[in-house]
């Protein structure tokens, strides 16, 4: 089993404080001088002039590795997704990335179906080593550019899915899946990003972390705990890890003292770092922004209900969105993401 | 094609090889409905000269992609039959250890990525392999089987525009056979010809007599040189028909009884005899010849698929993850 990896300690780490976009874009920017077979593609990455991506994360990219390295392509999702599989099996190791998580739907075949499985039905002959990157979470952009889909690709054995809350995690996850040897859905949320301006919706949580200025890799599969407690371990990911420590700080004044466990990747799971937190709780809340049904919380409270079973003092609840689209209106969206408030109901309910 | 350009041998080399093609197809039929393979499978008698043509215009280190109808395919590209044939038997020692089986046959060690059976699926999967060859300056090409079928597929577009404007060395290879299962293609494209849409995408197209092994392999060759001097990709249309149902379990009555004899008319094996025969390439004996040897490489490949171990059921959780 891992030894549980405290956010607590990070921060004691010595480095810059750096946003998830600066992380990112240097995972990238190391790994593409360590190794000429990482290559980029995506539309409006590399555009002199241009954004470097729709989150600013290529920016800059292109001028220190070329057009041929850093691959604008046309708006075609499906067609481009395929071509990274294709090359990766060619032996390059291309990092692409959708502009909206919402467009991987576009793509689905050629991850679902070939990036997957061409190992599989090769019989173990071939390897795809590829990453998608993509920006998931709701911003008052409503329906089609705010969904959260980690659960959909978790459901598809043959493929590595990592969802990092914070600059530190972030890089050191990226880095590590562009040099895996599977294929990586690599999730990030927009609200975390740490630009400013129209993200400002994060309201005041904070988006900037330290990050060394040595190298170093994290692993998949070891999920991270953020905060120690006795009486309730919370499961998040991405956004909801730090609303669930906003919750956990609410909790405290109220003499409830949560843990809260980071997934950071969700294929391959940390199972034994949640079993191990249950245990001496008794009591468990998941939060997902993604939606309640067949999310992957209620994977994870089948588990621990299969494992923990034994030692739960109440009921498992899931704190997540409802059931629906990603609505528009502000008023409804607030509704829809899980809020700091609702994680706190939640834990007060299965604690009494 | 002026066919004195090619050697007597690789001439009497590709015939053997549509042979090869054709009697494995037949032999698995029978082995099929006598009920000793698995799944369903979809065969491809009719389009050898389709097959051998297009390999035989491809070298070691390219890539080529296929389809659900595969078997020539890998037998043209030159698989081992033995290992196909252990691979329909649902064997340990198949080419995806049994873990592709008839719609993913193929060996990429071998030039032959495991066939993809989503109609269209393996058009961007041949443009990646390209990408790839271009970016560490191989001298390779990727060639692309996909069917009528799959020209209506989104991918179809979106690859071969990016092929275009990155000139990559791809050769997109359109067989033709008329019909997308019971789907006749006039009734699903309105323009007359595949290799009309070429020009969409500002790349050469051409269709050829599909069923003429030596005009495959000489619109092949010219594509594939022309991709790996640099100058890009081309849409080749083949021209040819399947003899059997579009699988198993189809008796095809939805093509006419005088269109199939029309087709089977133009058999490219036959053709080839007659005109061997004509120039004074093959008598009489040897084509017998070549039928008993290449029925001898197939009983080895039954009886080595036969005597083959089957895999482990615990085999199922294997090869998921590479690490
Ligand atoms: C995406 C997708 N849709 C539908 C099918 C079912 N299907 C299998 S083969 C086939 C017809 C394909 O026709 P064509 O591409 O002309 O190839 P052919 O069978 O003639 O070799 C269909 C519809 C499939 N395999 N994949
Ligand atoms: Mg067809």
């Amino acid at each position: 089993m891992s030894t549980p990896n405290n956010l607590i300690e990070k921060t004691e780490v010595e480095g810059r404080k750096l946003s998830i976009v600066e992380a990112l874009r240097e995972a990238l920017q190391e790994e593409m001088r360590r190794d000429e077979r990482v290559i980029l593609l995506g539309e409006d990455i590399g555009i002199k002039g241009g954004f470097g991506g729709a989150f600013t994360v290529t920016l800059g990219l292109s001028e220190e590795f070329g057009s041929q390295r850093v691959l604008d392509t046309p708006i075609s999702e499906a067609g481009f997704t395929g071509i990274a599989v294709g090359a990766a099996l060619g032996g390059l190791r291309p990092v692409a990335d959708v502009q909206y998580g919402d467009f991987l739907f576009l793509a689905m075949d050629q991850l679902a179906n070939h990036a997957a499985k061409l190992r599989y039905m090769s019989g173990g002959k071939l390897k795809v080593p590829m990453v998608m990157r993509a920006p998931v979470g709701a911003t008052t952009r409503g329906a089609q550019h705010g969904q959260s889909l980690e659960s959909h690709f978790m459901h598809v054995p043959g493929l590595r899915v990592a969802c990092p809350s914070n600059p530190y995690d972030a890089k050191g996850l990226l880095k590590t899946a562009i040099r895996m040897n599977d294929p990586v859905i690599f999730f990030e949320h927009k609200l975390l990003y740490g630009s400013k301006g129209s993200r400002k919706e994060a309201g005041g949580l904070e988006l900037f972390g330290t990050v060394p200025r040595e190298e170093y890799l994290l692993p998949f599969g070891q999920a991270s705990r953020v905060r120690q407690g006795r009486d309730v371990t919370i499961v998040a990911n991405l956004l909801m890890v730090h609303k669930s420590l906003l919750a956990a700080k609410t909790l405290a004044e109220q003499s409830i003292e949560a843990e809260v466990i980071d997934v950071r990747t969700l294929v391959p799971f940390d199972w034994e770092t949640v079993f191990e937190s249950v245990s001496r709780t008794g009591r468990l809340i998941i939060v997902h922004e993604d939606t309640l049904t067949g999310g992957w919380g209620a994977e994870v409270a089948a588990r621990v209900a299969d494992s923990c079973i034994g030692y739960l003092q109440g009921p498992i609840r899931r704190v997540t969105a409802p059931d629906t689209p990603v609505p528009f209106a502000p008023v409804m969206e607030n509704f829809f993401v899980p809020s700091v408030e609702k994680i706190v109901n939640a834990v007060k309910e299965i604690c009494q | 094609m002026n066919q004195s350009l090619l050697t007597r041998e690789r001439r009497l080399g590709m015939y053997r090889k549509m042979l090869l093609c054709r009697m494995f197809e037949d032999r698995v039929n029978s082995l099929f409905l006598q009920g000793r393979m698995p799944g369903t499978i979809h065969q491809a008698q009719g389009q050898e000269a389709s097959a051998v043509g297009v390999c035989e215009a491809l070298q070691v280190g390219d890539m080529l992609t296929s389809t659900h109808r595969p078997h020539e395919h890998a037998v043209a590209r030159g698989i081992p039959v033995k290992f196909l044939m252990a691979e329909l038997f649902a064997k340990s020692t198949g080419c995806c250890h049994g873990k592709g089986g008839s719609m993913h046959m193929g060996d990429a060690e071998l030039g032959m990525l495991p066939a993809i059976a989503i109609v269209g699926g393996g058009v961007p999967l041949a443009a990646g392999y390209a990408l790839s060859f271009k970016y560490l300056k191989k001298p390779s090409v990727a060639a692309c089987f996909f069917g009528d079928g799959a020209v209506n597929q989104g991918v179809f577009h979106e690859t071969i525009n990016m092929a275009a404007i990155w000139d990559l060395p791809v050769v997109f290879v359109c067989e033709n056979n008329k019909y997308g299962a019971s789907t006749v293609i006039d009734s699903v494209m309105k323009v007359k010809t595949v290799s009309a849409r070429a020009s969409a995408y500002g790349i050469p197209g051409k269709t050829v007599d599909g069923n003429d092994v030596f005009e495959v392999y000489r619109a092949t060759l010219e594509a594939a040189d022309r991709a790996r001097t640099g100058q890009g990709p081309t849409l080749l249309e083949l021209e040819t028909y399947r003899f059997a149902g579009h699988s198993r379990s189809d008796p095809g009555h939805y093509r006419s009884k005088e269109e199939v004899a029309a087709w089977k008319k133009r058999d490219p094996i036959v053709r080839f005899e007659t005109d061997a025969q004509s120039s004074g390439l093959l008598t009489e004996p040897e084509i017998v010849d070549y039928r008993a040897s290449v029925e001898a490489e197939l009983n080895d490949a039954v009886a080595f698929a036969e005597s083959s171990p089957s895999p482990l059921a615990e085999e199922c959780l294997t090869d998921v993850y590479a690490e």
